[in-house]
C-alpha cells in the first residue's frame, strides 16, 4: 500500500531473527533472574535479622520468659541464621514461601488476597495515564511554543512536583469532605470475577476507585506528556515525515500512524516500568485512601518484622519486574524490527 | 375549590413528611464505624492483641466482662466463687443461645478454655491466661470448676480475655479457617457476616441476644489506620463514628458543630524507666561522652530528682491537648490496687537540683533517652519535652526515637539506660509482676522489667498479695508494694492517656477505660 511506504524503508534494514536466538535470549534471562531472586531473598533475610526479633513486639505482655522462649522455638527463630535461610530455601524450592508470623496464614495467600485490589487500581491509573498523557503530549509537541504547549507543560510540572500524599489529601478534602461527590476511602462494593473480588464491575466500586486512581496517575501523566512531546518534536523534523507530507498523506495519518509508532518505544518502557512501580509501591496512596492493597501489606509487614511476608512479597515483585522487562523487550522488537531480540542485554 | 385542592396537597405532603420521619430510624439502623488498627485473625483464640479482641467481642463473649470503668462484671457466667483454696466455681447463665441456635453449656466453656493452648503459628499465644488452670471439671450443664496449683485470686481477671466459642462449630478448625468465616458462631450481640482482611468486618444484629439488644440491624467496622483518612471518612459521612481522633485535629473537631467528641482516661499509663542496676550503664556518660563507671541512675535520689524535674502539666496541656491525666500510679484511679497516697510528683526543678547536689551530681551527666515513635499518643514529643525539662537540672538528654519494631527488640535485650514505655493493665498485679518484680523466669516475674529493678521490700507484699483471697487486703498489699517501687523511682509514671471517639452529631457513645470501641455502645437519640 502506498501509505505504508516509509515503513518499507525501515524494513529494508532489518534482519529476521531465528528461533534459536530467541531461545538463547530466554535462557540467559532465566539464569540472570534466578540469581537476582536468590540474592534478593538473602539480602532481605539478613536485613530483617539485623533489625530484630518479631516475637519481642508480637508476644503478649502477659507472657513469661518461658512462653517467649517457646514461641521463638515454635517459629524456628532460635536457630542460627544460615540454618533458617536453608530451611527457607528448601521450602521455596517446593513452592512454599512460609507462613506469616503475624497472621498465621501462608504468605503467598496473603499477597494474592490483595493482588486484585492493587492490580485494578494500577490498571485504572495506567488507563488514565495513556488516555490523558499521550494526546496531550502529542498536542503540545505539534504546537511547540504556542499557548497550548505552554499551558500543558506548566500543568504537567505540577504533576511532577506535588507530593502524592498531599494531592491525595486535597482530593479527599475537596471531593469527599467539601463537595461530597465521591467516597473518601476504601474499596466499596466488590463483585466476583473468576474467583477474585473486583470493584470495577459496579458503579459503587468505580466511584471508590476514581480518587486513588487519579492520584496514582498524576506523576505518570506528567511523565508521559513530556516523553510524548519530546518524541513528537523530534519525529516531526525527520525525513520520513517530510516525504510523507510530500507524498500528500493526510496529517492525521502521519501523526496517528507514523509518528506515533516511532515515538512509542520510550513511552512503552516508561509505562510498563511505572505499572510495576504502581503495583509494588503504591504505599502512600493506598494508606491515604485506606485501599486494601499490597502496598499496605508490605508496610505493615515491615513494621511487624513479618519476615515470611516481606521475603515473599519482594520475591514476587522482583519476578514481576523481570517479566515486565521481558515484555517490553519483546514489544520493542515488534514495534521496531531493527531491534533484534538476541542483541538485547538482560 | 382551588384552596380545597391545595389543602389536600399540603395534607399529602405533611403525611409523607411524617411517614419519612418515622422511616428515619429504620434507615439509620446501619452503623459504620472506623477503627484504627485491624485485627490479625478472626479466630478469637489466635492472638492476644486489643485489635483482635475488640472485633471478636462483638461476636463472642467471655465468662467475665469489664464494664466501662474496667470493673469486673458478669458475662456468660452469672456468678463465681472460690469453693476451696484451689478451686474456682463458675455458674453459667442459663438459656444463652449461640448464633446457630444451640445452647451454650459447660462443655463449650471447657472446650474454649482448652483451645488457646492448642493454637499453632500464634506469635502471642493466649494460654498465658489459662495456664494457671490445672484441672477442669463439669459439675452440671451450667456449672464448671477450675482447679489451680495454689490459691489464685486473679482467675476472674484472666478469664476476661478468653472468649467462649461453640464446641460443635469450631472442633477441628484451624485459626485460618476462621478467616474464611468458618466457626464464627458466638453468643454475642452481633452475628458475623463477612470479613475482608485489613479492610472491613460486617455484622448483623443477633435478635436472640440474652442481654440488651443493640440498636443497629447492620454494622460495618472499617479499619483505617491513617489518622487523616479516618478523620476525613467521618467528615465526609462515609462512617458515622471513629476511634482515636488524631490529637492535631482535636481543637478543630471540637468546634465543628456536626461532630461530637467523647473521651475517657484509659488504663494505659505512659512511664519512664531508668536502668536502676547496672554500672556502667550503656548510655550514661559524662558530658564529654565518656562512660561513667558508676551510673548515677543507680542512685534513688537521682531518679527522684528526674521525676521532680518533669513538667507533667506542660505535657498534658501543650502536647496532649489536655487529654491526659498526670499520675504517679501505674493504674488509673478506678482500677483495683490504685494507691491514692501516691500523689502526682510536683514540678519542682529547684528541689530537683538540690536533690542532684545531695547525690553528688551537681554538674549533671549525659544520657540517651530511647523512645518509640509510633506506639503511644505523641510518644516522641513527650520524650522531647522531658529532655528539655532535664536540661534544667544539668542532665544532657539526647532523644533517640525509633519505630516500635526496632525499639522493642533492643529494649527486651536491656540495651537502654533510659526509655519511654506504656502499660495498659486492668489492675495493679500486672505492672507489679511484669515491670517491677525481680526478673525470675521460673515464676514469670519481671518479663518487661526494663529498669532491671529488684527490691525485696517491694517483692514481699506483692507475693503475699498474690496468695490473698480477701479483696480489701489484697488491694492494700498491692498498694503497699507499688508505693515502695514508685517512691524508689523504679519507674516514673507520666500520665494516663485518654482514649477519644468522634461521632456525627446525634450519635452518642459510652466511652470506656479499656480503649475498646463497641458498635453496640453507640446509640442514636
Amino acid at each position: 500500500m502506498n501509505g505504508d511506504w516509509p515503513r518499507v524503508l525501515i524494513l529494508h534494514f532489518s534482519h529476521p531473527y531465528t528461533d534459536i536466538d530467541m531461545f538463547a535470549f530466554l535462557i540467559r534471562r532465566l539464569v540472570q533472574s534466578t540469581f537476582v531472586l536468590f540474592l534478593m531473598s538473602l539480602l532481605v533475610f539478613l536485613g530483617v535479622f539485623a533489625i530484630g526479633n518479631p516475637i519481642d513486639i508480637l508476644i503478649s505482655p502477659q507472657a513469661t520468659q518461658e512462653d517467649i522462649r517457646h514461641t521463638i522455638e515454635a517459629f524456628g527463630l532460635d536457630k542460627p541464621l544460615w540454618l533458617q535461610y536453608l530451611i527457607f530455601l528448601k521450602g521455596a524450592l517446593l513452592g512454599n514461601l512460609g507462613t506469616s508470623f503475624v497472621y498465621g496464614t501462608p504468605a503467598v495467600r496473603l499477597i494474592l488476597e490483595r493482588m486484585p485490589a492493587t492490580f485494578e487500581l494500577a490498571a485504572f491509573a495506567l488507563t488514565v495515564t495513556i488516555i490523558i498523557g499521550i494526546p496531550l503530549g502529542l498536542w503540545a509537541g505539534l504546537r511547540t511554543n504556542t499557548l497550548v504547549d505552554k499551558t500543558i507543560m506548566s500543568v504537567s510540572t505540577l504533576g511532577f512536583s506535588l507530593p502524592t500524599f498531599w494531592v491525595g489529601l486535597m482530593f479527599i478534602l475537596v471531593f469527599a469532605v467539601k463537595l461530597g461527590w465521591l467516597p473518601s476511602n476504601g474499596r466499596g462494593t466488590t463483585s466476583e470475577l473468576l474467583g477474585m473480588q473486583v470493584s470495577f464491575l459496579n458503579m459503587d466500586g468505580l466511584r471508590h476507585m476514581v480518587l486513588p486512581g487519579i492520584t496514582l496517575s498524576l506523576l505518570n501523566v506528567a511523565m508521559v506528556i513530556r516523553l510524548t512531546r519530546a518524541g513528537t518534536q523530534e519525529a516531526m523534523l525527520q525525513d520520513y515525515v517530510r516525504f510523507a507530507r510530500a507524498k500528500g498523506l493526510h496529517d492525521s495519518r502521519i501523526v496517528g500512524v507514523h509518528v506515533l509508532k516511532n515515538i512509542m518505544i520510550p513511552i512503552i518502557t516508561v509505562v510498563a516500568l511505572q505499572f510495576g512501580s504502581i503495583i509494588a509501591f503504591a504505599i502512600v496512596t493506598e494508606s491515604i485512601f485506606a485501599w486494601p492493597g499490597m502496598g499496605k501489606l508490605i508496610i505493615d509487614s515491615i513494621q511487624m518484622l513479618d519476615r515470611p511476608v516481606i521475603v515473599a512479597y519482594l520475591l514476587m515483585i522482583v519476578a514481576m519486574f523481570i517479566l515486565l522487562n521481558l515484555l517490553v523487550d519483546v514489544l520493542y522488537s515488534v514495534l521496531d524490527p531493527r531491534v533484534r531480540i538476541n542483541e538485547l542485554k538482560g | 375549590m382551588n384552596t380545597k385542592k391545595l389543602r389536600h396537597v399540603f395534607q399529602a405532603i405533611a403525611l409523607t413528611a411524617l411517614a419519612c420521619s418515622f422511616a428515619g430510624p429504620a434507615i439509620a439502623a446501619e452503623l459504620k464505624v472506623a477503627m484504627s488498627s485491624p485485627p490479625t485473625s478472626m479466630d478469637p483464640h489466635f492472638y492476644y492483641a486489643s485489635a483482635n479482641a475488640n472485633v471478636s467481642e462483638h461476636i463472642f463473649e467471655s465468662l467475665v466482662k469489664l464494664d466501662a470503668d474496667s470493673h469486673i462484671v458478669a458475662g456468660l457466667a452469672e456468678s463465681w466463687k472460690l469453693v476451696n483454696e484451689r478451686t474456682w466455681e463458675f455458674k453459667l447463665r442459663k438459656g444463652v443461645k449461640f448464633h446457630d441456635g444451640s445452647e451454650m453449656t459447660a462443655e463449650d466453656v471447657i472446650w474454649s478454655l482448652d483451645r488457646p493452648a492448642m493454637i499453632v503459628n500464634s506469635p502471642g499465644k493466649m494460654d498465658v491466661f489459662t495456664k494457671e488452670i490445672i484441672g477442669k471439671k463439669i459439675v452440671d450443664k451450667y456449672t464448671v470448676q477450675l482447679t489451680t496449683a495454689q490459691l489464685y485470686p486473679l482467675m476472674p481477671v484472666d478469664l476476661v480475655a478468653i472468649l467462649i466459642v461453640s464446641k460443635r462449630a469450631t472442633q477441628g478448625l484451624s485459626s485460618d479457617d476462621f478467616n474464611q468465616g468458618k466457626g464464627m458462631i458466638g453468643t454475642g450481640p452481633f452475628k458475623f457476616v463477612s470479613y475482608s482482611r485489613d479492610d472491613r468486618v460486617e455484622l448483623a444484629r443477633n435478635d436472640a441476644y440474652w442481654g440488651q439488644k443493640p440498636e443497629w440491624d447492620k454494622v460495618t467496622i472499617r479499619f483505617i489506620p491513617n489518622n487523616a483518612t479516618r478523620m476525613a471518612a467521618l467528615l465526609s459521612g462515609d462512617v458515622q463514628a471513629i476511634e482515636n481522633v488524631p490529637t492535631a485535629d482535636l481543637p478543630q473537631a471540637k468546634n465543628n458543630p456536626k461532630i461530637t467528641i467523647f473521651s475517657k482516661v484509659s488504663q494505659r499509663t505512659v512511664y519512664v524507666y531508668l536502668d536502676t542496676r547496672r554500672s556502667p550503664s550503656p548510655f550514661v556518660t559524662d558530658k564529654s561522652g565518656v562512660l561513667l563507671v558508676k551510673s548515677p541512675l543507680t542512685n534513688a535520689d537521682v531518679r527522684r530528682a528526674i521525676s521532680m524535674a518533669i513538667n507533667r502539666d506542660a505535657i498534658k496541656n501543650r502536647i496532649m491537648e489536655g487529654l491526659a491525666e498526670p499520675t504517679n500510679n501505674m493504674v488509673p484511679p478506678t482500677a483495683f490496687g490504685y494507691n491514692p497516697d501516691l500523689k502526682v510528683v510536683k514540678y519542682d526543678p529547684d528541689g530537683a537540683k538540690k536533690l542532684m547536689e545531695k547525690a553528688g551530681y551537681k554538674d549533671g551527666f549525659a544520657v540517651t533517652f530511647h523512645t518509640p515513635n509510633n506506639r503511644y499518643i505523641n510518644d516522641e514529643k513527650i520524650a522531647q519535652v522531658i529532655a528539655q525539662n532535664l536540661s534544667r537540672i544539668g542532665i544532657a538528654v539526647k532523644v533517640d526515637a525509633s519505630p516500635m519494631a526496632t525499639y522493642a527488640s533492643r529494649g527486651a535485650h536491656h540495651e537502654y539506660s533510659m526509655g519511654l514505655l506504656g502499660w495498659g493493665p486492668i489492675e495493679a498485679s500486672s505492672p507489679l509482676r511484669a515491670l517491677l518484680a525481680c526478673e525470675d523466669a521460673k515464676k514469670g516475674y519481671g518479663t518487661q522489667n526494663w529498669s532491671l529493678y529488684c527490691n525485696p521490700a517491694m517483692m514481699a507484699p506483692m507475693e503475699k498479695a498474690l496468695l490473698t483471697e480477701d479483696d480489701a487486703e489484697r488491694s492494700r498489699l498491692f498498694q503497699e508494694s507499688m508505693a515502695v517501687a514508685i517512691n524508689d523511682g523504679a519507674v516514673l509514671p507520666i500520665h494516663q492517656q485518654f482514649t477519644t471517639w468522634a461521632t456525627q452529631k446525634g450519635i452518642v457513645y459510652i466511652p470506656r477505660t479499656d480503649e475498646r470501641t463497641y458498635a453496640f455502645d453507640f446509640r442514636s437519640h
